[in-house]
């Protein structure tokens, strides 16, 4: 790679690999990936009482900042999905509407939505208490991975004119995980629903199988911040990469994208900065151990949902 | 894993459809399965090369009809970002069950795209069908072009078929005309993304098929997929296919598994290379960008 990079984007030391340190490496006890800066704070976990309690779940919770709420209802939108996630492996435990819970409780797995707003400090509280409180802290969608559209935010909007800084939730705490887009899919967070059930709950197999699923998740919250259709250009065309799959053009929700000769152009007044492209791009990464048994994974991931 | 990927069975095959065969580039086994495919109601509709503006610049098009596949059969030796439709595919188009042919980085695209589903929302299960074709490189328009037109001295839009075989790349002209070029000698136009491609087969096709390994005008199959082996056995079964075992054929899978070992060696050394291309201050070597290690 060329000596000077652009200056926004942090270094990736190539020679040491972020160190991703699977679940399947750590005590049984903590078994997700925390950042050693964070404070312990483990709770004994409150087990939900509802009519068919399953012992076994792990709790997930959904931290609303600012965000439009597409997220969230991202995660409806799985529909029965979302009810056999709820009955058989994890609890819904925190979540804006959903559930009636007004303090950031305890959980396992906590989806941050939206960009922090560094003018409201409920925000930066409740994003460090969610930090402090949970195993496995996830960018949910692309203003808390990436900042998104909140990126174009410059003060002086109806009703809260004096809010106009907003970054990114890793900007603010350690993030773990990233899952970019605009909204996300709503296949995209079951999937890591599942994983994470399996890397918590599951055999070793299971483990080995979610910690490979989540690792290029966890590398992506370590490559940094800023996500533009320009990363195609940086870290696909230019690396020598791209061959023209289309994939790019294909994901885009804006449609900012299109194929010229066979090489993605971005329309950057159009793009919307939330990463999807890059992610999709099978030249961002491709892990051959998960791909290859892509079979095997779709199986298990329907099965489950059956 | 092999470096022909997993798979249920090899064969060598040609579609019993004549108006296929005029049209197709080897033994018309992607035509022919989507076809089948279609009249079964296993996929709505597939995403093939079709035409664009330009003689032999494919552009990926939703195909709902035969006559509409027919028109974009053959090969072209040239990108077709078939992926920009897959997501469009599920909605402006309205398919519940996708076909999709591409080459084995677009199979690996597919995949990508149903297993991490970043922004492919509602795709994962509509993909019923993905078929690959063995790809050894690609190129530029402009690059074939440079083939066509300076290399083997005819039109574009003149030329009736490309073919690569037997160490050369040949343009056969509307006019009868044959005109070649040495394979080695379009290395240099290859794009770079191709030179860390590690697949040659589609080993992640449900399907996936070459010319290589079989005689003319027949093509070499591989079966991959649960779901490649139900369409393969009930395409047989329907008489789509005529079929000779694999060991029976010359010259046979020794030739596929060949250049799939050269071929992957070869990209393997280079994604190798790419680690050490460039010096640090300390004296050890600087890295490029690996894809198969981290975004
Ligand atoms: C760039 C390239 C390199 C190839 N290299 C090899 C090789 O080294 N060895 C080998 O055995 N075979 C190779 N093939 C495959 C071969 O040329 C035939 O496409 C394959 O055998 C299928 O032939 P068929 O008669 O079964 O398919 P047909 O019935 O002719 O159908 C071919 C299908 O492929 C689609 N298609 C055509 N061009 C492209 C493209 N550029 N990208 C995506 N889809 C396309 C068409 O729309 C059509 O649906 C290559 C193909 C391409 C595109
Ligand atoms: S998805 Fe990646 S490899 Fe495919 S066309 Fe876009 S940039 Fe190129
Ligand atoms: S080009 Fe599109 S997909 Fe890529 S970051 Fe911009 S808006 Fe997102
Ligand atoms: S060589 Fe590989 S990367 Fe290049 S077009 Fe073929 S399959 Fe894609």
């Amino acid at each position: 790679m060329p000596g000077n990079q652009p200056e926004q984007k942090p270094e990736r030391p190539l020679e040491n690999k972020p160190t991703v340190k699977p679940a399947a490496s750590q005590p049984p006890t903590k078994p997700a990936v925390k950042p050693s800066d964070v404070i312990v704070n483990e709770k004994v976990e409150v087990v939900q009482k509802e009519e068919k309690p399953v012992a076994d779940k792990i709790s997930i919770g959904e931290l609303h900042l600012s965000g439009c709420t597409g997220c969230l209802v991202t995660l409806a939108d799985n529909y029965e999905g979302l009810f056999k996630l709820l009955d058989d492996y994890a609890d819904l435990v925190y979540a804006l509407t959903l559930v009636d819970v007004r303090h950031v409780p305890a959980m396992d797995v906590c989806l941050v939505e939206g960009s922090c707003c560094l003018d409201d400090k409920l925000s930066v509280e409740e994003l460090k208490e969610a930090r402090a409180k949970s195993k496995v802290l996830v960018a949910y969608g692309a203003c808390a991975a990436y900042g998104n559209i909140t990126r174009f935010c410059r003060g002086g909007q109806w009703n809260q004119p004096g809010q106009e800084a907003f970054v990114p939730i890793s900007e603010v705490v350690d993030v773990d995980l990233y899952l970019p887009s605009c909204p996300p899919c709503p296949q995209a967070v079951r999937n890591v629903a599942v994983m994470a059930y399996l890397l918590l709950r599951g055999n070793d197999e299971q483990k080995n199988l979610a910690t490979a699923y989540l690792t290029p998740l966890m590398q992506l919250a370590q490559r940094g911040d800023t996500a533009c259709g320009c990363d195609l250009m940086y870290d696909v065309i230019n690396q020598g990469l791209c061959m023209g799959c289309g994939t790019c053009a294909g994901t885009c929700p804006v449609r900012a994208v299109t194929m010229e000769y066979g090489r993605p152009n971005v329309n950057r007044d159009l793009c919307i900065k939330c990463g999807a492209c890059y992610a999709q791009c099978p030249r961002s990464w491709f892990n051959f151990d998960v791909m290859n048994n892509y079979e095997g994974i779709m199986d298990a991931i329907k099965g489950a949902m059956q | 894993m092999d470096v022909l990927g997993n798979y249920k069975s090899v064969i060598s095959a040609r579609s019993t459809d004549r108006d296929i065969l005029k049209k197709s580039q080897d033994g018309g086994i992607i035509t022919t399965l989507f076809a089948y495919a279609l009249e079964e109601g296993i996929i709505d509709g597939a995403i093939v090369a079709g035409q664009s503006d330009e003689p032999w610049r494919p552009q990926p098009v939703v195909a709902t009809t035969k006559a509409e596949l027919l028109a974009a059969a053959g090969t072209r030796y040239t990108i077709s970002p078939n992926l920009y439709l897959i997501k469009e595919a599920t909605r402006s188009y309205g398919l519940d069950r996708v076909g999709i042919v591409g080459t084995p980085c677009q199979m690996q695209a597919t995949r990508k795209a149903q297993v991490y589903p970043i922004g492919m929302r509602d795709v994962d299960d509509k993909i019923a069908l993905a078929l690959g074709i063995f790809c050894m490189e690609n190129l530029s328009y402009q690059a074939l072009e440079a083939m066509v037109e300076d290399h083997c001295n005819q039109k574009m839009e003149s030329v009736k078929k490309m073919d690569i075989g037997k160490g050369k790349f040949t343009v056969y002209t509307e006019r009868g005309a044959v005109s070649q070029m040495p394979l080695k000698l379009i290395h240099k136009y290859v794009q770079p993304g191709c030179h860390v491609c590690l697949d040659y087969v589609a080993n992640l096709a449900d399907i996936s098929s070459g010319s290589v390994g079989s005689p003319d005008g027949w093509s070499t199959v591989f079966v991959r997929s649960t779901k490649g082996n139900t369409v393969w056995d009930g395409a047989i079964a329907a008489g789509y296919f005529e079929t000779k075992p694999i060991g029976e054929v010359k010259p046979g899978l020794d030739l596929v598994k060949k250049l799939a070992t050269e071929k992957i060696t070869k990209n393997q050394k280079n994604v190798d290379a790419r680690k050490t291309i460039g010096l640090k201050a300390d004296g050890t070597p600087k890295g490029l960008r690996n894809p198969y290690e981290s975004p």
